[in-house]
């Protein structure tokens, strides 16, 4: 007995039976082939070849497929197999669908009027495959193209019918650390208040919030009210190492306010590339809503009509 | 008349590349023309709830934009025999997808071209392109 490891693929068995059965029989083509839809398939794919138009035009040969497709209103000659298979995978999950091969071979160029016909089957069906996408089956079907009975080009497709990979949530901002000493400052944030602390005894403002007064080491001190006026007193562009929760690259700058003291926040308002030192800013309140729910942030938005063109 | 110098078919040469503009447009075009209807093709929020950032362009016009380059590199006398690729990093829009081929092989007035077409997030498209050019001068 092998020793690899099986993974159980009940699907995949029952996927399999669908091997070598018709996918279309007698289907015909919804159009003959005709010089508009040439003439549209060219404008799009930007083909000015002469080949494709005036009296003696060929359809482009890799219309092939085009010419055999259901379009909006469906496919008639799709068998009950090739449906079945397709519902067993949408009943698994295996809702999306994307094409990943083709291979088209041409026996002889198709011209206007020819009438297109087409008999299809299950070529093969792949055991269940994890891909960037989502988990899901290969299937692969090939088509025989008939004008009046003779070939003119065969059409293997292959398509990943497969359960789309959940996106993951994306991760919470880091919060801040609020203890005794700062607890006020962030208070004053969600009430949309930028509050300086103050010594009582000599007056002199400080920020970050300390339990004393570096001035004269008093541990008494009362608040005050930012006016949120400031300018980039410096500031660095983040690019790496990038932080789940954050989108790199943005600017992070040291903000001096009117009132003397200096806070760190981000600008916003300009691209990151066009903060520079001196631009004046206005603090705002932003509300960011992740997993973890609301949290107020102060950031700094750069006055109207400074900070573009370079100046 | 036919005053163009004879194409001269030579293993291991390199096709000038072809720069394609993935647009939007080109997408929902391409999509229309070869009758695909599929809405990852056309609806980006559709595509977006299948798990795709946006649109993408669907291989039937990969595989026409692979054909022209062909065709336009050896001229209005080529026939195209084989057409085989394979997707792998999608053509969203705003990418540009650069094509370029090499001949691997000659066999008369017959090649085997082996196509790249590369965007912004790897290997779109691989492939082989087989292809008739009938005045060619082959130098295998």
């Amino acid at each position: 007995m092998s020793t690899a490891e099986v993974v159980p693929d009940p699907l995949g068995a029952r996927l399999k039976a669908y091997e070598g059965r018709p996918a279309a029989v007698a289907g015909v083509g919804k159009d003959p082939v005709n010089a508009p839809m040439i003439r549209h398939w060219c404008e799009a794919m930007g083909d000015t070849s002469p080949a494709y138009s005036g009296p003696d035009a060929i359809a482009p040969p890799t219309m092939l497929q085009a010419w055999t497709m259901g379009g909006l209103s469906g496919h008639q000659g799709r068998t009950g197999a090739y449906d079945e298979l397709l519902s067993l995978l949408d009943a698994s999950g295996c809702t999306a669908v994307v094409a990943t091969d083709c291979e088209q071979e041409y026996l002889r160029p198709l011209r206007p009027g020819d009438r297109v016909a087409f008999d299809s089957v299950i070529e093969s069906v792949s055991g269940r495959k994890t891909t960037k996408l989502g988990t899901g089956y290969f299937v692969t079907t090939r088509t025989d193209v008939r004008v009046d009975g003779d070939l003119v080009g065969t059409h293997r497709f292959r398509i990943l019918k497969y359960a789309p990979a959940r996106r993951k949530p994306p991760a919470p901002r880091p919060r801040p650390v609020v203890g005794r000493d700062n607890a006020g400052f962030w208070q004053g944030v969600t009430e949309h208040r930028l509050l300086i602390q103050r010594c009582t005894d000599c007056g002199t403002l400080r920020h970050p919030w300390l339990p004393g007064c570096n001035a004269c080491g008093c541990l008494d001190w009362d608040t005050l009210e930012s006016s949120g006026e400031g300018t980039v007193y410096s500031y660095v562009v983040m690019h790496h190492p990038p932080f789940p929760a954050f989108d790199p690259p943005y600017a992070v700058g040291l903000v001096e306010l009117a009132e003397g003291v200096r806070m760190v926040g981000n600008v916003t308002g300009v691209p990151y590339d066009k903060v520079r030192i001196g631009l004046p800013v206005q603090v705002e309140f932003r509300t960011y809503e992740d997993a973890e729910g609301a949290q107020v942030l102060p950031v700094f938005r750069v006055v109207d009509g400074h900070g573009e063109g370079g100046a | 008349m036919n005053t163009a110098p004879t194409t001269a078919l030579t293993a291991g040469a390199e096709l000038p590349p072809l720069e394609i503009a993935v647009t939007r447009t080109l997408i929902v075009a391409g999509a229309i023309a070869s009758r695909d209807y599929q809405d990852v093709h056309h609806d980006a929020e559709s595509a977006r709830q299948k798990g795709s950032p946006d649109v993408f362009m669907n291989i039937l016009t990969t595989n026409g934009l692979v054909g022209r380059y062909i065709t336009d590199h050896f001229g209005p006398t080529a026939i195209l025999r084989k057409v085989a690729i394979r997707l792998g990093a999608p053509n969203y829009p705003g990418d540009t997808m650069v094509l370029t081929g090499t001949i691997e092989a000659v066999d008369g007035d017959t090649a085997t071209v082996r196509v790249v077409g590369a965007n912004a997030l790897g290997r779109h498209v691989t492939g082989t392109v087989t292809v008739t050019v009938p005045d060619a001068e082959a130098r295998p």
